[in-house]
């Protein structure tokens, strides 16, 4: 970072004061420069996506996407700040990687002491976001929805319409509806995210909705084809054969 | 369950002690049938038998009065009930007897017994008198046990309701919702210090009353309602024209009385799970009107469906349920539904007009 360029800072908050807050206390720092206001998780994708931002301050419990999901959606190489009224996000936050943790009320010094960290952090990389997202969830919490950007605009794929994802190299394709959404994501990585109960991977590159499936056919010499509802055809490989019965056999 | 239950038969004590009891009993048949002319020897022969089968026909007894309670049936049905009882227990009891003595005519000092005038006419009287002390006896211990099990179920209830009550008073003062606002303020005080100061004043309120409210009963609705508007003047100026609350409360509704805080918890459910995710603003409908000696009241609000909270949803609604089952038990009832992006809850109470502390 050099000396002369400014730091270029979004807040995202729902409440007008208390973004009234942040921008009174970055005002008293000329060189941050305030470039967005937020009131929702939508809008702070679509602006952090467009502005890239080196500094963003965020809320946790807002309107259509929490705090995590937003950074989950727009991860990059900013420096993240945390500013919520509860505490029981601060060891989450510090596992996506934030760089401060601020609990409301707060006041100039301990913005001050965010931002000295945020200046010492700014430049370093940090994990995909999709890591994030894993690292933000307690073993044995599943995602009951996912969420995906395309450009500026946000999907929200509750995961009871989510039919199946495909792996695309460094994406996964998730199928809802017959829609088609691209996410950077491991198949590993959302498998690990997603039920155990409603949703197995069947094959190297597939994960399938265990809902759709209508009937497993045989295909070709060891293989086998799962038939989905809307008579999607996905593949389905050995091991992925055996943990298929497993689990519709377990349900009787 | 344990008021059906045979309390001697199901308990070995009360078992031993009615035994016990059937010696004077046998005693004072023996001077009955001494006095009525028959020897020591046939007085001997008759009752060892007579009178143990006696005992085990009065344990039936039992049923009569368990199927005419004296608090719930009226004195001919208590009166008929137990005649015919006490005729078919004794009448059971008395057609053994001559069928027994029947049997000991066949023997030689005993023939004499079959003779005897006016034996039966004595054995079925006193089983009569026998019977009647028993189905007595067994009134006096149904009504001490249902006085008993009255007494734990209001101890009982009463337990649950303070320890509701507890509970509830400390999970009501959201303390988030006292950062919030207090962060508010604090923006306030350099844009608007006159308004910084009207919600420091309002949070005050809002947090004296609701602390005092906890040490009462019973409140006059009015007195909850005028908590909610403590509690929505805080709340909008947090979140400005977003919050639209509308209320209709009948007038007559006003004077009646609930135990506190069952309304505001509802409405700042209403808030944090509903307003509060939705970017555009939401609604809160309160009602409350009193139909038949009871008070109906519903809080509907909108939500956004698509949100789903990760927080433990609904802790104080949960706690308003618990409360309202603790104290009125069947008499109130409370229900909570969702129906695509609107949120109901609907509250019956029966009215309480005493304003007892």
């Amino acid at each position: 970072m050099s000396e002369t360029k400014k730091i270029r800072a979004v807040v995202v908050d729902d409440e007008e004061l208390a973004r009234q807050v942040l921008r009174e206390l970055i005002a008293a720092h000329p060189e941050i420069e305030l470039v967005a206001e937020c009131a929702n998780g939508f809008e702070a994708v679509k602006a952090v996506t467009e502005l890239k931002p080196d500094l963003l301050f965020l809320d946790i419990q807002m309107p259509k996407l929490d705090g995590f999901e937003v950074l989950e959606l727009i991860g990059g190489d900013m420096a993240v700040i945390f500013a919520t009224a509860y505490d029981e996000y601060a060891l989450k936050a510090f596992d996506v990687h934030a760089v401060d943790y601020l609990l409301k009320p707060f006041g100039a010094e301990r913005f001050e002491k965010a931002l000295q960290r945020a200046r010492e952090r700014m430049g370093t990389p940090i994990p995909p976001p999709a890591d994030l997202a894993q690292a933000a969830r307690a073993p044995g919490d599943h995602l009951d929805r996912v969420v995906v950007r395309d450009g500026t605009k946000v999907h929200i794929i509750p995961c009871a319409k989510l039919d199946f994802v495909e792996a695309q190299d460094d994406y996964v394709a998730l199928a809802s509806e017959g829609h088609k959404y691209l996410k950077q994501q491991t198949i590993a990585s959302l498998e690990a995210a997603l039920d155990p109960k409603s949703f197995l991977r069947v094959h190297r590159s597939y994960i399938v909705n265990l809902e759709r499936v209508s009937r497993i056919e045989p295909y070709g010499k060891d293989s086998k084809v799962a038939i989905l509802r809307d008579d999607t055809r996905l593949p389905v490989s050995r091991a992925g054969y055996d943990r298929l019965r497993t689990v519709l056999e377990g349900k009787g | 369950m344990s008021r059906t239950r045979h309390p001697i038969v199901s308990r070995p004590r009360q078992l031993a002690l009615y035994v016990v009891l059937w010696i004077p009993l046998t005693l004072l048949l023996v001077y009955l049938l001494r006095a009525a002319g028959l020897t020591g020897q046939d007085t001997g022969m008759l009752l060892w038998l007579l009178s143990p089968v006696y005992a085990l026909l009065c344990l039936l007894a039992w049923y009569p009065c368990l199927g005419t309670p004296l608090n719930r049936s009226g004195v001919i049905r208590i009166v008929a009930t137990h005649s015919v009882a006490a005729a078919l227990i004794s009448g059971t009891w008395t057609i053994f007897a001559i069928f027994y003595v029947s049997g000991l005519a066949l023997l030689q000092p005993f023939q004499g017994l079959s003779q005897m005038p006016g034996l039966y006419k004595l054995i079925f009287g006193t089983g009569v008198l026998i019977y009647l002390l028993w189905a007595a006896s067994y009134y006096v211990i149904q009504t001490m046990e249902s006085s008993q099990t009255a007494e734990q179920r209001v101890i009982e209830a009463r337990m649950l309701a303070r320890d509701a009550e507890l509970r509830a008073l400390k999970a009501q003062i959201n303390p988030h919702f006292i950062f919030n606002s207090l962060h508010s303020i604090s923006a306030l005080t350099s844009i608007d210090p006159a308004k910084a100061r009207e919600m420091c004043i309002s949070l005050a309120d809002f947090l004296r009353t609701t602390l005092g409210m906890g040490e009462k009963s019973l409140i006059p609705l009015k007195d909850e309602v005028d908590l909610i508007h403590r509690y929505l003047a805080v709340e909008k100026i947090r979140f400005g024209a977003r919050l639209d609350m509308q209320e209709s409360i009948e007038e007559q509704a006003l004077g009646t009385t609930i135990p506190p805080l069952i309304l505001q918890p509802l409405i700042e459910n209403a808030i944090v799970h509903g307003v509060a995710h939705l970017p555009e603003g939401g609604w809160i409908r309160l009602q409350a009107q009193s139909i038949d000696q009871h008070l109906v009241i519903a809080v509907d609000n909108n939500f956004d469906p698509e949100y789903k909270s990760k927080r433990k949803s609904g802790i104080g609604l949960a706690n308003v349920r618990e409360r309202i089952e603790a104290r009125y038990g069947q008499e109130g009832s409370f229900v909570a539904s969702a129906e695509g992006d609107r949120f109901h809850v609907g509250i019956t109470l029966p009215v309480e007009r005493s304003a007892a502390a």
